[in-house]
């Protein structure tokens, strides 16, 4: 049997000695759209951030096809919150999405024409090309998500994590992210979202995570994210949000 | 080789020339990413605490090169900067108090220290350390000059070789470190080009203005362009540029504070009369914005004063249009379109002119839609309203416009005027409801 897409054993991951993640375990199959939802400070960023090896773990380990996050990292393509970066600096759209080919240019070397038509083509798959010499400072809100997203397909990974991709992001957007997820998806790439939403995550994912500092489920959509399973993650403030979920499901079935 | 003995018979006046252009260069160059990362007060503190340091390292070696005396100012700059770290780390202190308290108490050990190296018994005033509290070019070694050099060439080496690595960092180091980068290590090494430049500049422009120094030139040059490898270049010749010019334009100045004074002008002219992020320019197409939307307002309320009797386009008098809308400058507006042909005027009345009636179309076209969208989606369009009501066939998707006019001529309100304007979304004041 070929060795799961991520894997995460007996993770724990602590800032100055609170944990904020308990004994994480967890495994995924290839070519799935997996959703890591829970409240805000279950700790969805930071399952992200210790995956990719940006804050040191407590204990356990971390797995990208049976081997560490340092011997894969080509294989990983990474798209951060969009407020995490000042957007003021003097660098064009094309720019960023060349920072994408970066990792596989190594040391010294710069960006040529072959990374300058693969940072195109990932624009245009985002509907981002006309605006390639933009000054990023120009951007709305979802056209930045759009430039981060064509940064991490330039990346040209196997498994993607992005962290909360579609907030604050126009409906225009939210549903260019998720074509680009399917096409994704039906190239066998994994990709990890974090969200918040939890209305749409029948429509979105095939797998889910729930999260509220230490797992709560994971697995494909139908088996995990159970009304009991939902109730554990968000506890007693779920009752509403659940019931407007269910409500909005059962009025819209064709989704 | 003749570039040896060339060097060494320099005039004084070339050597301080060729001195603090170098300077300038250099902290231009890492002026940039200090400004970017928002560490511009790294440089300042590092210069403050640099000058207990040198007058250590005097009174310890009795040696005034430039070397030596750099080497106790790193000592005591990285000492400072651990303190800081400690104080912000262990102590209820926040950074910025304990930036302030380090900082003024390593620069008053430094004036102390500096009036026991210039005791006569010392010998330190013969040794012109006092260039280091406000800078003295003049002070400069031939061998200070092949100092300054030596580093201007290896930070030139430096980020030419590492461009792409300092600019992902700088810009998301998160995501560098995804990728591999060791990101603390090409900060440390972006921090230790800034501490050198810092140091060596010490007794050129001195310990308290050495940070405008590396803080001018690259914020002057951001003003100028959009691309971090034009800024880069930019801030090296502003610095350049700023050295020399100082020292010249400043004698009998002390030639820090003249430095400082024209990196300080460039800066000041560029804030002005940048494109794009100038005042004057900002200022400018506000104004043109102003003015465009008056005249489209313009020849909107014409074009709806018009509508009801088109095919033939109507006198429409003066009274009437004033009174249709608040306006701020009528008659000015009513000039300048006449002007442009699009109106024809006589005292009393006004006219659209065929041309006129045609772009007026345009307009009320292009606003009717952009309204129209905004009332139906209005959920989702947040993030397009800050456009222009021009730009809405060029926004929207293609297929939403189709779906939009097919929505207008559903209700019946899709005129079939030869420049096929759809009706208002919203009462006219002119027309009475449709139904």
């Amino acid at each position: 049997m070929p060795a799961p897409a991520f894997e995460i054993h007996d993770m724990t991951v602590a800032y100055q000695r609170r944990p904020v993640l308990w004994d994480i375990d967890l495994e995924l199959p290839e070519g799935q759209l997996v959703g890591i939802v829970g409240p805000n400070g279950a700790g969805k960023t930071t399952l992200i951030k210790a995956a990719l090896g940006l804050v040191p773990l407590a204990s356990g380990k971390v797995e990208i096809y049976g081997k560490s996050y340092f011997e894969q990292r080509r294989l990983v393509g990474y798209v951060p919150q969009r407020e995490s970066v000042d957007w003021d600096f003097p660098v064009t759209v094309r720019d960023v999405v060349l920072m994408g080919t970066y990792g596989k240019l190594g040391w010294f070397r710069r960006p040529g024409r072959a990374e300058r038509e693969v940072a195109d083509r990932c624009l245009d798959q985002v509907g981002m090309l006309p605006l390639a010499n933009r000054q990023i400072r120009q951007l709305s809100g979802g056209q930045q998500q759009r430039v981060f997203l064509a940064r991490a397909l330039a990346q040209d990974a196997q498994i993607y994590f992005l962290d909360e991709p579609f907030s604050g992001v126009d409906a225009a957007t939210e549903a260019a992210i998720v074509e680009l997820l399917q096409t994704l998806r039906a190239s066998g790439k994994t990709v990890l979202i974090v969200h918040h939403d939890i209305q749409t995550v029948r429509e979105y994912f095939d797998y889910v995570i729930l999260l509220n500092m230490r797992l709560i489920a994971c697995g494909p959509v139908d088996v995990a994210f159970t009304k009991e399973n939902l109730q554990k993650t968000y506890g007693g403030r779920l009752t509403i949000l659940d019931e407007a979920a269910e409500a909005m499901r059962q009025r819209e079935p064709n989704r | 080789m003749s570039g040896l003995p060339l060097l060494l018979g320099l005039s004084l006046s070339s050597k301080v020339m060729i001195g603090t252009a170098l300077l300038g260069g250099m902290a231009g160059v890492v002026g940039c990413f200090a400004v970017l990362r928002g560490r511009a007060l790294v440089g300042d503190m590092l210069a403050h605490a640099a000058l207990p340091g040198v007058a250590l390292a005097f009174l310890l070696m009795g040696s005034r090169s430039i070397l030596t005396l750099s080497v106790g100012a790193l000592a005591t700059g990285l000492l400072a900067i651990a303190t800081i770290a400690v104080i912000v780390r262990w102590t209820r202190t926040k950074e910025d108090a304990a930036i302030g308290i380090v900082l003024s108490t390593f620069f008053g050990a430094g004036v102390v220290l500096l009036s026991v190296v210039q005791k006569p018994a010392v010998g330190g005033n013969k040794a012109g350390l006092n260039s280091y509290l406000f800078g003295d070019p003049g002070n400069m070694l031939t061998g200070d000059l092949f100092v300054l050099a030596l580093v201007g060439a290896i930070l030139l080496f430096t980020v030419a070789l590492l461009f792409k690595e300092f600019k992902v960092v700088c810009f998301d180091t998160d995501f560098a470190q995804s990728q591999g980068w060791p990101t603390l290590t090409l900060d440390l090494l972006m921090m230790a080009s800034l501490a050198v430049v810092t140091i060596v500049g010490l007794p050129i422009v001195g310990v308290i203005l050495m940070a405008a120094m590396i803080i001018l030139p690259a914020a002057t040059a951001r003003f100028w362009t959009n691309r971090l490898h034009i800024m880069l270049l930019l801030a090296a010749a502003f610095g350049i540029a700023a050295g020399p010019l100082g020292t010249y334009l400043g004698r009998g100045f002390p030639a820090g504070a003249a430095i400082v004074l024209t990196a300080a002008s460039f800066f000041g002219v560029s804030l002005l009369l940048a494109p794009d992020r100038g005042v004057a320019a900002r200022l400018m197409a506000e104004y043109q914005l102003r003015k465009r939307i008056t005249r489209e307002h313009l020849l909107r309320s014409l074009y709806e004063l018009s509508e009801s009797q088109l095919p033939d386009i109507p006198c429409l008098p003066l009274l009437t249009v004033s009174q249709y809308r608040h306006w701020d400058s009528l008659e000015k507006m009513l000039q300048l379109e006449a002007e442009a042909g699009t109106i024809l005027r006589t005292e009393q009345t006004i006219q659209l002119t065929p041309f006129g009636l045609r772009r007026a179309a345009e307009l009320t076209k292009a606003h009717r839609l952009w309204e129209m969208y905004l009332v139906q989606y209005a959920d989702i369009a947040p993030d397009h309203v800050d456009r222009d009501a021009d730009d809405v066939e060029h926004l929207l998707p293609e297929s939403l416009l189709v779906e939009l006019e097919q929505q207008l001529a559903e209700e019946d309100r899709l005129p079939n005027l030869v420049a096929e304007v759809p009706s208002s979304p919203h009462e006219l004041d002119t027309d009475k409801p449709q139904q």
